[in-house]
């Protein structure tokens, strides 16, 4: 019974810092809805037993990823006045539709398979997510994929600090040559 | 057709995996709405982080549900992903922002013939 009431307090957390990160208008107010909602993800991860996932969402989305998007929303500014015109008409109430459209139908197609089916299978022996379950997996039959992420992550830190670089040249070389 | 709250089991109501997934499927639903309804890249981006997770919480309730550990691993996967995927994307849009000095998308039409 425990479980059921935490479970619908960090829903309603997570519903709503969903729905406040997509209506704010000001960014900072969406990254925090957005820092909410991956915080209550964790306490879902908790619940569910993964306990190593859990750690490393609040480490890594809650802690690196939101603290970047937050450097970046003070880095360019805060422009409110982004939201007032529409360029396609009738896109509000268009998306409203397509929302709740897209809800309905993604529990309409699996009703019957997962929402109200019982739990299948039953965790024997170790399925908790400790670090020494992961790590087992991780290292045992995932270890191409998890070499291969090393090369993801080099590739984009060189792509980001080329992007940095590249941004800065036509400014430095060519003052004024550009289009407007 | 059982209704969600119906499932009262000998021990008193549980917390299904199936719960967990109507919360990511509508998590998933009010980020695609974000994508499509803001201007500003930063909140679309914010609203691909949020699908994302919501796609992370479907493959973890999975694994719960099914007493297996490969859903978690594929987490960590995605995790890494999006990862890459935010410091990328938030250079891009920092590298327009140089250039433009706006975040929102509708200006950026330049490819417009």
């Amino acid at each position: 019974m425990v479980e059921v009431i935490v479970f619908a307090i960090f829903a309603l957390a997570a519903l709503g810092g969903a729905l406040v990160m997509v209506s704010a208008r000001n960014p900072v107010y969406s990254a925090m809805g957005l820092l909410l909602t991956m915080f209550s993800m964790a306490v879902f991860y908790v619940m569910n037993g993964a306990h190593f996932v859990a750690a490393v969402q609040v480490l890594i989305y809650a802690g690196a990823v939101m603290t970047l998007f937050l450097f970046v929303i003070m880095l360019i500014g805060v422009d409110r006045t982004v939201d007032t015109d529409e360029k396609i008409p009738l896109q509000r109430p268009m998306v409203v539709v397509l929302g709740t459209g897209l809800v309905f139908l993604v529990i309409a197609a699996a009703w019957d398979s997962w929402i109200t089916g019982r739990a299948s299978g039953v965790c024997t022996v170790d399925c908790t997510g400790t670090i020494e379950a992961i790590s087992e997996e991780l290292f045992g039959a995932w270890l191409l994929p998890f070499e291969a992420t090393i090369l993801l992550l080099t590739i984009a830190a060189v792509g980001t600090v080329a992007l940095a670089q590249f941004a800065l040249k036509p400014r430095l070389v060519e003052s004024g040559g550009e289009e407007e | 057709m059982i209704p969600l709250i119906a499932q009262v089991s000998a021990d008193g109501l549980q917390v299904e995996p199936g719960w967990y997934m109507a919360l990511a499927a509508v998590l998933f639903a009010i980020g695609a709405t974000g994508l499509l309804l803001r201007r500003n890249a930063l909140v679309m981006f914010m609203s691909i982080e949020l699908m994302l997770n919501a796609v992370n919480l479907t493959f973890v309730a999975v694994d719960s549900g099914l007493g297996s550990l490969e859903g978690q691993i594929s987490v960590l996967f995605v995790m890494v992903v999006a990862a890459a995927e935010v410091t990328v994307g938030l250079a891009i849009i920092v590298a327009v922002f140089r250039k433009r000095a706006t975040a929102s998308v509708d200006e950026l039409s330049g490819l417009k013939g």
